[in-house]
């Protein structure tokens, strides 16, 4: 039959295309339905990738061979490496994108994919074998397609309405329509759903500012590429420019407040606390007299956009008229021109917590959600979402058993446990502070930690697979030479190294592990700086967070002594003795997939853990 | 599902407590268990004990360099899995004093263990299938009432100055580091400038406080434990009679052969109003008799580790130099007259047999008990080794906080430092910080 996959895709955004090009990696023949063949791809909001967290997230993608780090290196304009001040864990490579050079190069990609289809249709309902797992989906247009696995990654979409001040439209994305009908069928199911919102600033005409007035923010002179295949970036870079709101900025939102959407009660959907929309920054933090804005060109001088500007850090659902007073109140934006103004958008998300680790629905075999759907935000913490319920498609239709990632894998593994174990009460986005092992997983480690895995789950292409065994090599090669050439402290001491003269042999690592001084290093191994950077500064960096890194090692391997302890899907909490009915709910509510994850969930006590504990030890031994 | 003897391998960080239940018991049992207990007891005794037999150890708090003799202690080498837990673990026998019992927890702590949570030892149990299945319910009831004496323990500190003490580093400590993970999270942010600078001054001031209050001479722990005071000196001195007077009952054998005490004895009493400890030692003496020597060695622990000693002798006899602050006191003045001072220390002239100088000897006495336990800071006094050992952990973390090269090391210092608070206060979330965060910094883009 023609229209018969072993997964279909629904939506065409960072979710989706991670999702499909994965599923279609793994070997599945695979379709992405999408309202709009020339909006997959598309950066619908920031046209920027990366940053600290997301930065990790990914790399983390491709280590797994997806695409976004690919993507945005294709059509990086602006790269720069956040933290750079910092130790290696926190670096978060960030890169602003030309917005259409990023779509082709998703598209590209997408189309270089064996066993992947894209098809344009809007998808209107879910079809159910008779067993309860999912059988297909209908289209609006009465198509149908099968398969025994489906990703939803309809973003925001799902009974999504835009909100310029007081006037609404349904929509997803500003001149898109939501999926309505989508919606209602995921209600109709009984699925757990609630509400949140977002918003995003005017667009401005980059003629209308007065570029050069302003201060200017420079990327990186050598820019760092995300992905491990990519050995430079060669499209030219730009700058941005800064500006700032000042005390007439806030007097225009202040009087202007009973129109903002937001302010005047007619959104209800929870707003995330870290993203406040400038009347937020302005109510809430009423003693700062001025907020700093960016001025990010969203593409290339002469390309189709390059001459809109979006203004980072004024993110508004006031009336498109106070918008304009209120933006021209800044430097350099006295004439600035507005080609679309801001909005804040409220769709309808699903409970994450009625997913597994695998991200499909607990009560529909088969319905994997991935992206803006479970609650979260940025296109980084989408994407990663999008593979990973791909990969877990693809196996499922091939009758694979599920792959998860644990919070001591992946940042990955961190969102996706927050998510499923804790649900969200704001949009969820990836913070560094997140990551119980942050020295652990870094950006610069994220293939060393997750191509072996990937190339197990049938993910990871053999081009890569060969590229990563060769650095591999030569990291053990390089680790284990700084290991075995010791120096008692006087040679040390002489070239500069400080140590004690106790008289003790040390190795390259434990001198390493003092911050030496590069030059000290060059007279000590001259062999150990003429190696690639990468293989370095990976052992420089091991060696700087060794206490560090073997500390969190042994937590690591309590966290898996006790996350095999396995909480089987259908297990009833009921039948657990001595459990009261608090803590009975507590667990029932989250369910946690092994007893790791039940001792993260809030409120729960010693006792109930220990009950749930015996009664799992006793059906693990029966 | 991996199988339990796959479970069983599984490696879990040393944890202590306590098997007894206070220092009241002559004897306190501290009990270890987890992968590298055999490190830490290689650590306390230089080498390892046969396993399964009690013998008699001098515990140190590094035998490799023999620093600070903590005990002589009957020691128990338990290798897993054939134990209670199923991991490696052991048993010390303390002598049950509150200083000993103290710094044998610290010992551990510094040897890399950290003090068991509510069921800990009962969970490892369960975890290693050490525990018959039929129990398992009922246990889940030990431990729960297990758990709600420590809640009310806890309850009841938590509403005393301790807790409140406790609560307020708590507090200040997840200030900073929510400002810290601010710092790393946002750092495009516009955060004030002064931010970083601020919080390494909190830093250092917790680091500081926390300090003073480690350094409060164990008065907190003086006043709950009691006090150790010991009578030392020559044998025939009369300590013995001295102690069963101040204990006001015939507790020590007393008789006229020099030697009679060979090992110490305690009794305990109480002296304005604190619980003190009076330990007889044998007394000090160069000896052949094994047994004797036993109990004069003992006799000098119990003076290291005394918060009070009396130092006796007879006039004839009278000691050139006195033992570190101790009170010197000349017993049989019926028979000779005392000299004044020793080492410019007044002396005390007793006479047991008429019972003179007793009244003055037991005012001075009083009046040291008294400063001992008096309140020389603002600062509630540390009341529990448990918080001793939080409050330990997280000074270290907060001075390497201070010391690390980069902001994230510094970020998991203080994550430490936090952590070791949170035992005793409840654990901070990562929402909490975030709460703060936002809070505090007007943050996104």
């Amino acid at each position: 039959m023609k229209n018969q996959f072993d997964v279909i895709v629904v939506g065409g955004g960072h979710a989706g295309c991670e999702a499909a090009a994965a599923a279609a990696r793994c070997g599945a023949r695979t379709v992405l339905l999408t309202h709009r063949m020339e909006t997959v791809g598309a950066m619908s909001c920031n046209p920027a990738i990366g940053g600290i967290g997301k930065g990790h997230l990914v790399r983390e993608i491709d280590a797994l061979d997806g695409l976004m780090g690919r993507a945005a290196d294709a059509a990086g304009i602006h790269f720069k490496l956040l933290n750079r001040s910092k130790g290696p864990a926190v670096h978060g490579p960030r890169a602003q994108a030309d917005r259409g050079l990023y779509r082709d190069a998703i598209h590209t990609l997408l189309h270089a994919t064996e066993n992947l289809t894209l098809l344009e249709a809007a998808v209107d309902d879910l079809n159910l074998a008779p067993d309860g797992s999912v059988s297909g989906v209908t289209c609006e247009d009465g198509r149908t397609f099968t398969a025994p696995s489906v990703v939803i990654a309809a973003g925001t979409f799902l009974r999504g309405v835009i909100h310029f001040g007081h006037d609404t439209q349904p929509a997803g994305r500003v001149g898109d329509r939501p999926a309505n009908a989508l919606g209602r069928r995921l209600e109709a199911l009984g699925l757990p759903m609630g509400r949140l919102k977002t918003g995003t600033p005017a667009r401005l005409d980059r003629a209308s500012i007065d570029w050069e007035s302003l201060a200017e923010d420079a990327g990186d002179a050598q820019p760092e590429p995300f992905s491990r295949l990519t050995e430079r970036i060669t499209n030219p870079q730009i700058s941005c420019r800064i500006t700032a709101t000042n005390e007439r900025t806030h007097d225009i939102i202040r009087d202007s407040l009973h129109l903002s959407a937001v302010y005047s009660g007619a959104i209800a959907g929870r707003g995330p606390r870290y993203c406040p929309s400038i009347e937020d920054k302005v109510v809430r933090f009423a003693e700062r007299t001025s907020h700093q804005i960016f001025l990010e060109p969203e593409a290339l001088p002469g390309n189709p956009g390059g001459d809109l500007v979006y203004p980072n850090g004024i993110s508004t659902s006031l009336p498109p008229a106070v918008q304009e007073r209120m933006i021209r109140t800044m430097a350099g934006l006295e004439n600035a021109r507005i080609v679309r103004p801001g909005y804040a958008v409220e769709y309808d998300y699903i409970d994450p917590r009625a997913l597994t680790h695998s991200l499909e629905l607990r009560a529909i075999p088969g319905l994997f959600m991935a992206g803006q759907i479970n609650g979260t935000t940025g296109y980084e913490e989408a994407g990663a979402q999008g593979l990973l319920a791909g990969v877990n498609a693809a196996h499922r239709a091939a009758g694979n058993t599920p792959v998860t990632l644990s919070r001591s894998d992946a940042y990955i593994g961190v969102m996706i446990d927050d998510l499923v174990t804790q649900g969200v009460s704001e949009p969820y986005r990836m913070f560094t502070s997140r990551a119980e092992y942050r020295l652990t997983l870094r950006a610069d480690n994220a293939d060393l930690r997750l191509t072996p895995i990937g190339e197990t789950w049938g993910c990871v292409d053999t081009m890569r697979a060969t590229l990563f065994g060769q650095t591999r090599v030569a990291i053990q090669s390089a680790t284990e030479r700084a290991a075995q050439e010791t120096w008692l402290p006087a040679p040390l001491i002489a070239a500069g190294v400080s140590v004690s003269p106790d008289g003790r042999r040390r190795s390259l690592l434990d001198v390493l592990a003092t911050g030496a001084k590069a030059d000290a290093i060059g007279l000590l191994a001259p062999w150990f700086v003429a190696l690639p950077p990468r293989i370095r500064l990976h052992v420089e960096t091991e060696a700087r967070y060794s206490g560090y890194l073997a500390r969190q090692e042994r937590e690591i391997r309590q966290l898996h002594n006790e996350s095999s302890i396995i909480v089987p899907e259908d297990f009833d909490f009921s039948r657990v003795g001595g459990l009261s009915a608090e803590m009975r709910e507590r667990f029932e509510r989250a369910h946690p997939a092994n007893f790791a994850a039940a001792q993260r969930i809030p409120g729960v006590t010693p006792s109930a853990l220990m009950a749930l504990l015996a009664h799992l030890k006793q059906q693990q031994a029966a | 599902m991996p199988t339990p003897s796959a479970l069983r391998t599984q490696p879990l960080e040393p944890i202590f407590a306590l098997a007894t239940g206070t220092a009241r018991a002559a004897i306190a049992v501290m009990r270890v268990s987890g992968t590298g207990s055999d490190a830490i007891l290689r650590r306390l005794l230089g080498t390892l004990p046969a396993p399964r037999k009690a013998s008699l150890r001098r515990l140190w708090r590094d035998a490799v360099h023999r620093t600070d003799a903590l005990d002589d202690a009957l020691v128990l080498w338990l290798p897993g899995p054939a134990n209670y837990t199923g991991e490696d673990s052991f048993e010390l026998h303390l002598h049950a004093g509150p200083a000993i019992v103290s710094a044998v927890a610290s010992a551990l702590v510094e040897a890399g263990a950290r003090p068991a949570e509510p069921g800990e030892f009962t969970r490892r149990a369960f975890l290693h299938g050490r525990i018959d299945l039929t129990e398992a319910e009922g246990i889940a009831d030990l431990i729960e009432a297990e758990t709600e004496a420590q809640r009310k323990q806890a309850l009841a500190q938590s509403e005393g100055r301790l807790g409140t003490l406790y609560r307020g580093w708590a507090d200040r400590l997840r200030n900073v580091l929510a400002r810290q993970e601010a710092l790393i999270d946002f750092p495009d942010e516009d955060l004030p400038p002064e931010v970083e600078a601020a919080l390494l001054t909190e830093t250092a001031a917790l680091r500081d406080e926390i300090s003073a209050h480690l350094a409060d001479g164990e008065r907190g722990e003086r006043i709950r434990r009691g006090l150790t005071i010991a009578i030392v000196g020559p044998p025939n001195a009369g300590k013995s009679t001295l102690l069963n007077h101040l204990a006001e009952r015939q507790a020590a054998i007393v008789s006229p052969v020099a030697g009679t005490t060979r090992d110490a004895i305690e009794i305990v009493t109480m002296l304005a109003g604190v619980r003190v400890t009076l330990v007889d030692t044998a007394g000090l003496r160069e000896t052949t008799d094994p047994i004797e020597a036993e109990g004069v060695k003992r006799a000098m622990f119990h003076v290291e580790h005394a918060d009070c000693v009396v130092q006796m002798f007879f006039a004839e006899a009278a000691p050139d130099h006195l033992l570190p602050g101790a009170l010197p006191v000349c017993n049989k003045i019926d028979l000779a007259p005392a000299p004044f001072t020793i080492e410019d220390v007044p002396v005390l002239g007793i006479s047991l047999r008429d019972e003179t100088g007793l009244a003055a000897l037991q005012e001075n006495l009083e009046r040291r008990v008294r400063e001992l336990t008096a309140s020389g800071s603002i600062a509630p006094p540390l009341t529990r080794a448990r918080h001793r050992a939080a409050a330990m952990v997280a000074h270290e973390h907060l001075k390497a906080a201070l010391a690390v090269d980069w902001p994230e090391m510094r970020g998991e210092e203080l994550r430490l430092a936090m952590r070791a608070l949170g035992r005793l206060t409840g654990e901070v979330g990562v929402e909490d910080l975030l709460d703060t965060v936002f809070g505090q910094f007007c943050i996104g883009k």
